[in-house]
């Protein structure tokens, strides 16, 4: 579903990866591990169209997208939650959510959506007329998921949707991730919580300061002496 | 797998669709020059026409400084473009056709009124034929400025328009002398005539249409296509690009695009009021009209308004238009006060009059958060 082949990024004179390799099945996990500044967040932004590769390929169903614009992007169907989640913070969360939908004009397959989203997250149906910026952290992130789901991905970017959750809170989230997937949508989870990442992926790859290290199976990567060392603080 | 691209609704044709709005601004308009100008000394009514004038602009500011967060500080300049554009049209026919440049108006046209006047005349049909040309003009100014720095990121759209202001003050001071005599504006081709509008001198001997149904014609359409651009899809969109210009893109919306068509939009609105501020008598439209005071009058208006607000921007048009009468003798100090009076608002409303919000938005939120402080006394104490 997704291919990226030797993808190299900079930003300015700094080069952020170089060639990085990486494949998604549709249907699977796939997550992407590493320490802080490995380029994990620069992975997904060049998939996505946010930066711009300085060479390498970047195929999503078989189409070349590594020159297109994100919104070009989202229309052929996949969606980025981006680090920091980037939710609409003066706008309602009902707000939000309609912008999940700003590209598509079906409005029966977008109350579906709407409402899978609000089934999906029920703290959001009732906080549809606050305010999105006086969510908490955990509602935001939830919020950013619920309106990716709005755009109708077949393929989902996460961008550390742990980032700074209490562990109840990042458990529930990643219970919803299995859930998604097991919906339909493939999903390309980048995390520093290689604990949790590696629990529900199928697939994952280490990234060590933008080359891929590691690739595997999730659980023969959490089986392993350097993941269990590096990532998993297992002396 | 199929990857049709969904399409956008078209921008224009959600802006002019469902026409009873626009019968009401014609009535309105009707109102303003039939029942109000003739019940209302000189004075109060040119008062009424600049205020007209100013919330046209800052109305138009509005789309692109409030709704989509871009900074422009040339909006003068696509001011003077109108009614530069719009004036040589109507002089120049008037002198080739009539072989005189005065207006020729009906009742609903001028300011001093006409009695036995057809409502409507051919003269007026030039001026609105001129007014649309202008704003034409200034939008197609506004997408050559637009495209090419709305793709850029920050601040070069301020650097850029503020650029362009002083770009068409420069050339219009380069430009020759006006055509009088009707023989000359004959033997002049179509192509000499825009460049005879005055140069430093300014352009005198523009026919003064400009009246308070145009005017408020003007104003009324203004409004309509403010509040359907931010109660839209499109609102939605343009005020997302605000808040998060790459979340904006994710969600898919194709930020350039909307950032060119508010540009775009707005600079239609101000070339229009370029034309109304160019026929209106007692006007000199000289080069300064296009100087960077003249919008940063503009941009304090809409700051004032709270960037975002529309009802804002109108209630800090009238302020700001009415201020200079209030303090006469110290009219030299404008800038001055401006300057404290901005420094004044950052400090105590630093969202402006009403922030993005609306008048009525805001009355209704006093109005429930009053209510829900009267049933739930914990709340309201620990505020
Ligand atoms: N906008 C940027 N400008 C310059 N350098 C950046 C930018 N974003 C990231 N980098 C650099 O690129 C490298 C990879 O960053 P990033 O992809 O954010 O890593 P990760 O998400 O794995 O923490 C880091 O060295 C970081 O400093
Ligand atoms: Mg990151």
């Amino acid at each position: 579903m997704l291919e990226i082949r030797d993808l190299v990024v900079s930003y300015g004179a700094v080069r952020a990866l170089h060639g990085v390799s990486l494949r998604v099945e549709r249907g699977e996990i796939v997550t992407l591990i590493g320490c802080n500044g490995a380029g994990k967040s620069t992975t997904l932004r060049a998939v996505s169209g946010m930066v711009r590769p300085a060479s390498g390929t970047i195929e999503f169903e078989g189409r070349s997208i590594a020159r297109m614009k994100p919104h070009e992007i989202v229309r052929l169907g996949m969606a980025h939650c981006p680090e920091g989640r980037g939710i609409f913070a003066n706008m309602t969360v009902e707000e939000n959510l309609r912008l999940g939908a700003f590209t598509r004009d079906d409005a029966e397959g977008i109350a579906a959506d709407h409402e899978r989203a609000l089934t999906l997250f029920p703290r959001l149906r009732e906080r549809l007329r606050q305010s999105a910026g006086t969510l908490s952290g955990g509602e935001q992130q939830m919020l950013a998921i619920g309106r990716a789901i709005l755009t109708r991905p077949r393929l989902l970017l996460l961008d550390e949707p742990s980032l700074g959750l209490a562990p109840q809170v990042v458990r529930t989230i990643f219970q919803i991730i299995r859930e998604i997937n097991a919906a339909g949508t493939t999903i390309l989870l980048v995390e520093q919580n290689a604990h949790m990442a590696l629990k529900v992926a199928h697939r994952a790859y280490v990234l060590e300061v933008g080359k891929i290290e590691m690739e595997g199976p999730a659980a023969d990567l959490a089986a392993s002496d350097e993941v269990r060392k590096a990532y998993l603080g297992v002396a | 797998m199929s990857h049709e691209t969904p399409p956008t609704p078209g921008l224009v044709s959600s802006l002019v669709r469902g026409y009873m709005p626009f019968v009401v601004a014609v009535g309105v308009a009707i109102v303003m020059q039939v029942v109000v100008r003739p019940n209302v000394d000189p004075y109060p009514a040119k008062l009424l026409l600049d205020i007209g004038i100013n919330c046209i602009l800052a109305v138009s500011l509005t789309m692109v400084n409030g709704f989509t967060g871009q900074f422009s500080m040339g909006h003068a300049g696509f001011m003077a473009v109108g009614g530069y554009a719009s004036g040589a049209i109507t002089y120049y026919t008037s002198m080739r056709v009539w072989g005189a440049g005065e207006a020729r108006g009906g009742v609903l046209s001028g300011m001093l009124g006409g009695e036995g006047l057809p409502w409507l005349t051919v003269g007026d049909g030039l001026f609105l034929f001129s007014l649309i040309v202008g704003g034409v003009v200034a939008a197609g100014l506004g997408y050559l400025v637009g495209l090419p720095s709305l793709r850029l990121k920050g601040d070069y759209l301020a650097i850029v328009t503020l650029g362009f202001g002083e770009i068409v003050r420069v050339v219009i001071q380069q430009t020759s002398p006006v055509l009088t005599s009707a023989e000359e504006v004959r033997q002049a081709t179509i192509l000499q005539l825009p460049t005879h509008v005055g140069g430093s001198l300014g352009f005198s001997g523009i026919p003064y249409y400009t009246g308070l149904f145009w005017v408020y014609l003007g104003v009324c359409v203004t409004l309509i296509v403010a509040f359907r651009l931010k109660t839209s899809t499109f609102g939605r969109a343009f005020l997302s690009i605000r808040n998060d210009e790459i979340a904006a893109e994710a969600m898919g919306v194709n930020t350039t695009r909307y950032k060119v068509w508010a540009f775009v939009i707005a600079a239609f609105f101000a070339g229009i009021a370029g034309g109304l501020f160019s026929h209106t008598l007692g006007v000199g439209l000289s080069p300064e009209a296009a100087g960077f005071l003249r919008s940063f009058d503009v941009i304090i208006m809409v700051v004032l308004g709270g960037l975002g607000s529309i009802s804002g921007a109108v209630a800090a048009a009238i302020i700001v238009t009415l201020l200079p009468e209030w303090l006469r003798g110290v009219a030299e100090y404008r800038m001055i006060i401006y300057a404290l009076a901005l420094i004044l608002i950052m400090i105590f409303r630093p969202k402006g009059l009403f922030g993005v919000r609306e008048v009525w938005d805001r009355a209704t939120w006093a109005w429930l958060s009053r209510r829900k402080s009267g049933t739930g006394a914990r709340g309201g104490a620990r505020e």
